[in-house]
């Protein structure tokens, strides 16, 4: 373990694990957008497939959960840590810099970040746990006797403020990612020199797939396509 | 054509600083940055008062002195140029221009736009050279190179550690001199023996100086008036993942021969 320790201790290092957890990150949101469009399949299969991960996939969601769990915890405490070392490395500040190449998403990965931290944790109080219900819906049961997730999703993207949230925080999400797909593997070392370093096609690609992905659900309630 | 300046005075490192208003009249187009500077100065000592200090050498864009924020902007508006070769046909008369040091809790104004950039000599020392056993020099060509290694080495090789990345940089990072640094060494055969140790010995280094860390944000590439690339960073951070995974203590056991 010392070698973690090692890495724990250096900026690079840091920077690196915030790398693996951000990869990690990125995985799982494009497994959770596929399982999300499902929602467009219609309620029979989308329920179906909400009772699949918490009946006879539970274990391995389990498992999977508590990945991601220690994922976020170090990705944030990585990320408050650099944070606070970027800022005391300019005590004094300057009266003008102009960023030259610097993209907004890159200067927008820390308040970016903070937005998508509340998300989560609305999120998963939302749709997980149910302690937030706006829609008052969780606790429905479809007509086979199973948790009615389908008709959650619908009655709460119909209540505005709620769209609202998950449309603007998947924005940042893409934009996290139109950056951070890049950039970590920059940081891990196995990008491929090229003769225009910034250009970024397959983060863009990732970051807006990711992005229409998980947007289209809201906008398909919103639309009527849902219902 | 004139200009006002707005140049960051501190008298020293513990000194508070501000900002002072001075006109620049008659400026040439021909005329250097610090050239302009220079005239501003003899403006002020024949007034009987203290000319700005500023850092230069060569004042031809090889020794890295001459560093400095103006508007906003590392060495200038003029890319992949020192502020020495800056020249002033890149204003236009009635420009306004706020001239300011470095800042980086790093290097400490040791006066008005002159910085202490000692923390590079200091990674540099942690680890950036090879070590060679004195004699007789061998055939300088003995060791093949292939070319695109040796233009590789000969492009971080460049950097004059001027500090214009970490002046650039939002988060005050020393990473694209101390990739350029531990690259073009790295890159070379002779720099092979001690890429990985020198790898870990500059970064630790690099961490102890204060330095902020690396967000790939770019800017350091686009200030640096050598043109080196960020490329060179995930260079610096592939040796160094690969130093901390095969690091063992180093021991001096064995045979005294
Ligand atoms: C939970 C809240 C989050 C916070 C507070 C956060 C914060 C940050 C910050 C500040 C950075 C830039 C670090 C730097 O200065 O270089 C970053 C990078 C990154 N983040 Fe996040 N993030 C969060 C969630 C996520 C999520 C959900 C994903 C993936 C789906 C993700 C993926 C990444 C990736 C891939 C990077 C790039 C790492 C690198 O440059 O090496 N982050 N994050
Ligand atoms: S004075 Fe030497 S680089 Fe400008």
């Amino acid at each position: 373990m010392s070698w973690f320790v090692n890495l724990y201790r250096s900026t690079i290092g840091k920077k690196i694990i915030m790398a693996v957890t951000g990869l990690i990150g990125i995985g799982f949101v494009l497994v959770h957008m596929l399982g999300n469009l499902q929602v467009f399949i219609g309620q029979d299969k989308f329920d179906a497939y909400a009772a699949m991960l918490h009946g006879p996939l539970a274990e391995v969601v389990w498992g999977l959960r508590i990945v991601l769990i220690v994922a976020v915890v170090l990705h944030v405490l990585m990320a408050w840590q650099l944070t606070q070392r970027a800022r005391a490395a300019r005590p004094v500040d300057y009266r003008m810099r102009e960023p030259q190449v610097s993209t907004w998403a890159s200067r927008t990965m820390r308040w970016g970040g903070v937005l998508l931290l509340v998300f989560i944790v609305f999120h998963i109080l939302h749709f997980t746990v149910g302690v937030i219900d706006p829609a008052h819906a969780f606790h429905e049961t479809d007509a086979l006797g199973r948790h009615d997730i389908y008709g959650d999703v619908v009655a709460s993207f119909r209540i505005w403020w709620v769209s609202a949230f998950y449309i603007v925080a998947m924005i940042f999400l893409g934009l996290h990612l139109f950056h951070g797909a890049w950039s970590s593997l920059r940081t891990l070392g196995v990008a491929h020199p090229s003769a225009h370093p910034l250009k970024r096609r397959i983060s863009a690609a990732i970051a807006i797939i990711v992005w229409l992905g998980f947007t289209l659900v809201p906008l398909g309630v919103i639309a009527g396509i849902v219902h | 054509m004139n200009l006002i300046l707005h140049v960051w005075r501190q008298a020293g490192a513990n000194a508070a600083g501000r900002f002072e208003r001075y006109e620049a009249r008659d400026v040439s187009a021909d005329m250097s940055f610090l050239e302009m500077l220079d005239v501003v100065n003899e403006g002020l000592i024949a007034n009987g008062q203290e000319p700005i200090a500023f850092d230069h050498d060569c004042r031809e864009g090889i020794c890295g002195m001459c560093g400095m924020m103006i508007n906003g902007t590392a060495h200038g508006p003029m890319k992949m140029t020192t502020t020495c070769q800056l020249h002033m046909r890149s204003f236009k008369d009635g420009d306004e221009l706020w001239i300011e040091p470095w800042r980086a809790r790093a290097f400490q104004v040791v006066k008005d736009l002159v910085v202490d950039r000692s923390a590079f000599d200091r990674i540099i020392q942690a680890g950036g050279f090879v070590s060679v056993n004195t004699g007789a020099p061998q055939d300088a060509n003995a060791i093949p190179i292939s070319k695109q290694v040796a233009d590789d080495a000969m492009d971080a090789a460049a950097c004059i550690g001027c500090g214009a990345c970490v002046a650039a940089c939002p988060n005050g990072s020393a990473s694209l001199f101390t990739a350029a640094k531990v690259s073009h060494l790295g890159l070379l055969p002779q720099g092979q023996p001690e890429r990985y140790r020198r790898a870990l010995k500059m970064v630790a280094q690099m961490d102890l100086e204060d330095f902020g860390h690396c967000t790939l944000f770019g800017e350091c590439q686009e200030a640096c008036p050598k043109g080196i690339s960020i490329d060179f960073i995930a260079r610096m951070n592939h040796d160094y993942l690969r130093a901390v995974a095969t690091q063992r203590e180093e021991t001096a056991a064995g045979g005294t021969g």
